[in-house]
């Protein structure tokens, strides 16, 4: 049988994305819909006490304008995880259709609903609002002091959570005689995913029910929000997801599917919809955690970590949406990356007036990587080791297993993905020769590892579902919760099917839409799962469904199922190999027989009781221009052990967009506030840094495969990871060059100018 | 509240090869009235303000923003989407064919904007160096793809025309 999985195969909605047809969210909509636009507040924190709404209902073609007075009384969640059936780990609820209690610059306040969009403009600046002002707080760790801004009523000093991890006795090691004490701080920014589509969303109402076709990367989460939302029963709203254009995690979370919800509701449930602005998604929607972290670490001489520290400070903004989960991840991986025998770690999610942060593309690993791989390299300059030989000496071993996730580090995979990495970019002869420049124009080498975890077991549940309904024809459609939002899980899906099932490639229809009426029950795209999991209940629904082919197979051959196959489509007896029939053969026979017709399927759900540890590593090669403050990326290679590789092709595409993303991360992207009004200052695209065509240089990517145990199909997370480690690489690759320590990201002219004449490179 | 007077104007034009003509109001977009009167939806929405090229449409054989430049600016010119590049049995041009064998497309929404700037620097006929190329594209966005196999795909398709394997 030609195996399928392993292959390059093309994209399954190559053909329709190339020709323009893929149906995105607003290609779907109905024209005769009303628009929604949403007033946002022009203060960053405060009250609104009164809204007069009479001139923007005077003007032509304004259906209604509703406001922070007019909507339920329902706190809800909107971050995209699994709900939890225990009240104690159930997401915080913490905000209302639109807000009285204003928390951020751009807070939602008020809707327009109105015949057209210039309509629904002109109402908006038609709306007057009166507020009451109250002083506001953009940092963490300022927004936890005593007298700071209270943000959300119940969280006293704005903290929403803290959690720490204790191992062995910290303060008692650090005393050991001869050690060296390594500290500092680390500080990543704000920044926005980006995706090109923004989101939106448009609904009304059928049979007495809400119908949301939205751009999410969640569909049944965001019907149960919806439902929590609005206070109807959840099997009153139904989900579409058509093809979304991009969503990196700001789309893991129920965006305006609520809101927008709700105005259908408000016009007689009327065809509606609400599309944000580019201005609107960087601000209204989510970002990424900007994180704060100390580390203090004391070594031996010999390069062996006798005690470590760490303490995060997570922006967490006006709203929990994902909350305490992103930075926890970053603080668990701390003690599992580079085991130490006494660790102490704590980490805080705290309220601030910006906007609200949630999921975004590595989830709390690209700040924590950023901060302990930077940190890693200035212990290498405090005890003079080399970044390769420290840490051969002390990442995760093989044979490591984390007490809680019980995962495993089964191979070499770190010295393996480094040794591949170190080749390609001549990295030790590079390190060597550029440690001691001098001169203006400097190149240097730099090295960061990542650890990434596979999905949410056993914090969450992990479930997948998925169908597979036989044509006539032997062919079959196969539909899953698990949703395509461009990293290409159709297409790996389609391959997987093939292979379990035993058919053409081309036979396996995918049915790529997800309609919570339609689509069996799953939770989405995130945490880099869909490929891990869905591969558990694809294997098992083909086993189920061969099943049943085969005792068809045998009514219709006389031949014992012991003796039958399905192969490439086709019944085949094992003993000799001869095809008996055609599985389309078998499948129209069995629908239209006169004595017992029946429709061939399968479903099944599949409980994932394990998760997988996913590992590689970034080399970056700069030329610093020390006058100029500048730094030219010359190269970057990212190195991943995802477990066998089920779409080489696509998944090289996946790792070149991860690289893109952290390269703006490390050099150029930044949401930015004004300090005394807490206004974002460069919310679009020309004044955010999203790196271009001309910000990169080639992207190399290479991969190590071991397979991964756990998974049917060898394989595990790699639509985050990318995005991990190349901001360290290149931080430390400016170390190597030359010799300035860099304490935040973007690493911008600004930051280096201010780290350059600390050091003494450059004079004022 | 003082009225504003809707103003509507009749432009002439022609799309993908046929004459075509609309009333459309005058203060509407270019991408507005091919999304809205003519659902080229090919024609995507980034931005609305030019800083990301998924909107952008070949007028007269030249790349535009489609969403910074008046609807009513299209009388007389000769506008082709990307559902004009197809031919006539949905064939894919040989971009189109390019960008799907160099998996240069992930999300799909940066594509139709990308493909049509390919097919105009290939236009030319000329060879062009990658940093050329580079500069070149650079007026889309893509946050998918980190920019690599897209390319790769445009250098591929400009070879294939050139006739030529690759770099001499
Ligand atoms: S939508 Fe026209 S350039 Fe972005
Ligand atoms: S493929 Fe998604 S933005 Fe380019």
């Amino acid at each position: 049988m030609s195996k399928q999985v392993g292959k390059s195969a093309v994209r399954v909605d190559a053909y329709e994305k190339a020709t323009g047809r893929a149906k995105y969210v607003d290609d779907l909509c109905d024209r005769g819909v009303l628009v929604v636009k949403v007033c946002h507040s022009a203060i960053a924190h405060g009250f609104v006490k009164s809204i007069d709404t009479a001139q923007a209902e005077a003007v032509p073609g304004v259906v209604k304008v509703l406001t922070c007075f007019d909507v339920p009384d329902i706190e809800f969640p909107t971050a995209g995880h699994p709900w939890s059936t225990d009240p104690g780990h159930q997401d915080v609820a913490d905000r209302k259709l639109l807000n009285q209690h204003v928390r951020y610059y751009g807070d939602d306040i008020a809707a327009v609903i109105a015949e057209d969009e210039v309509a629904a403009a002109q109402a908006l600046r038609a709306i007057r609002v009166e507020y009451e002002e109250l002083p506001f707080v953009l940092d963490a760790q300022e927004a936890m002091k005593d007298g700071a801004p209270q943000i959300q009523e119940r969280y006293k000093n704005n903290i929403l959570a803290h959690s720490d991890v204790r191992r062995g006795d910290y303060e008692t090691a650090r005393r050991e005689p001869g050690l060296i004490k390594v500290e500092g701080w680390y500080d990543t920014p704000t920044v926005q995913h980006c995706h090109i589509e923004n989101h939106g969303c448009f609904a009304y109402k059928e049979a007495g029910r809400v119908v949301v076709v939205t751009s999410t990367q969640i569909p049944h989460i965001v019907r149960r929000v919806v439902g929590q939302a609005l206070g109807i029963p959840w099997g009153k709203v139904r989900i579409i997801k058509p093809y979304i254009g991009g969503g990196f995690g700001n789309k893991q979370d129920a965006l305006y599917e609520p809101l927008c919800a709700w105005c259908s509701t408000q016009v007689g449930g009327r065809l509606v919809k609400l599309e944000c602005s580019r201005e609107e998604t960087f601000v209204s929607n989510r970002v990424r955690h900007a994180i704060r972290t100390h580390i203090i670490s004391y070594v031996r001489p010999d390069g062996t970590l006798a005690a470590r520290k760490l303490e995060a400070f997570s922006n967490q903004g006006a709203y929990a949406s994902h909350g305490h989960g992103v930075v926890a991840k970053g603080m668990n991986a701390f003690p599992q990356l580079y085991p130490c025998p006494n660790v102490e770690c704590d980490s805080w999610t705290v309220y601030t007036n910006r906007p609200s942060a949630g999921a975004m593309r590595g989830y709390g690993i690209p700040q924590a990587m950023f901060a302990g791989e930077s940190h890693i390299d200035d212990i290498c300059r405090a005890i003079g080791m080399s970044p390769l030989e420290f840490r051969r000496k002390n990442l995760m071993p093989v044979g490591y297993v984390d007490g809680f996730s019980k995962n495993e580090l089964y191979h070499d995979s770190f010295n393996q993905c480094m040794n591949k990495g170190m080749e390609l970019l001549d990295y030790q002869r590079k390190y060597q020769e550029y440690q001691h420049q001098t001169g203006p124009v400097r190149r240097g080498v730099g090295l960061a590892v990542f650890w990434y975890n596979t999905a949410v077991w056993p914090i969450s549940l992990e479930s997948s579902s998925c169908r597979m309904v036989l044509n006539q024809d032997g062919s079959l459609q196969f539909q899953t919760g698990e949703t395509e939002i461009g990293q290409g899980c159709d297409t790996a899906y389609s391959q997987m099917v093939a292979d379990a099932v035993g058919i053409p490639l081309e036979d396996v229809h995918v049915v790529s839409t997800q309609d919570t009426d339609l689509t069996p029950f799953g939770t989405g795209a995130y945490a880099s799962r869909q490929t891990y999991i869905g591969g558990f209940s694809i294997v098992q629904t083909a086993a189920v469904l061969r099943e049943r082919i085969l005792n068809i197979a045998h009514e219709q051959t006389r031949m014992p199922v012991s003796n039958l196959d399905l192969v490439d489509g086709q019944i085949v007896r094992k003993s000799d190999g001869r095809v008996l029939k055609s599985l389309g053969d078998l499948a129209t026979e069995s629908l239209y027989s006169l004595e017992n017709s029946r429709h061939i399927t399968a479903e099944t759900t599949a409980q994932i009781k394990s998760n997988a540890y996913s590992f590689g590593c970034s080399f970056a090669e700069v030329e610093v221009d020390i006058p100029m403050c500048k730094v030219k990326l010359l190269r970057l290679v990212n190195v991943h052990d995802c477990g066998t590789l089920i779409n080489p092709a696509l998944a090289e595409a996946q790792v070149h967009g991860g690289m893109s993303m952290a390269i703006g991360y490390g050099l150029s992207e930044e949401l930015k506030f004004d300090e005394k009004t807490g206004k974002p200052l460069n919310n679009n695209l020309l004044d955010y840094k999203l790196s271009t065509f001309m910000d990169h240089p080639v992207l190399e990517a290479a991969f190590v495969e071991n397979p991964e145990p756990t998974s049917p199909y060898g394989t595990k997370a790699l639509g985050e990871p990318p995005a991990c480690s190349p901001a360290p690489a290149i931080r430390n690759a400016i170390l190597n060059a030359t010799g300035v320590a860099i304490d935040s990201c973007p690493i911008t002219p600004h930051v280096l100018y201010r780290r350059f004449r600390e050091a003494g490179l450059i004079q004022e | 509240m003082e009225k504003h007077q809707i103003q509507y104007q009749t432009v002439r034009f022609n799309l993908n090869g046929r004459d075509v003509e609309r009333t459309v109001d005058v203060r509407a977009s270019l991408t507005d009235m091919l999304r809205n009167d003519f659902r080229m939806t090919s024609v995507k929405k980034g931005c609305e303000v030019g800083e990301c090229g998924a909107c952008t449409v070949l007028i007269d054989g030249e790349t535009f923003n489609s969403c910074i430049y008046l609807a009513v600016w299209a009388e007389g010119k000769r506008i082709r989407t990307l559902e004009g590049i197809l031919g006539p049995d949905g064939e894919l041009s040989d971009v189109q064919r390019a960008f799907v064998e160099e998996a240069a497309i992930q999300c799909g929404f940066c594509t139709p904007g990308f493909i049509l700037t390919a097919e105009e620097i290939l236009e030319t006929g000329k060879e062009y160096t990658d940093e050329q190329l580079r500069k070149l594209l650079s007026g889309h966005l893509c946050r998918c793809t980190g920019y690599e196999n897209i390319l790769r795909a445009v250098k591929k398709a400009m070879y294939r025309r050139l006739g030529k394997e690759g770099p001499q």
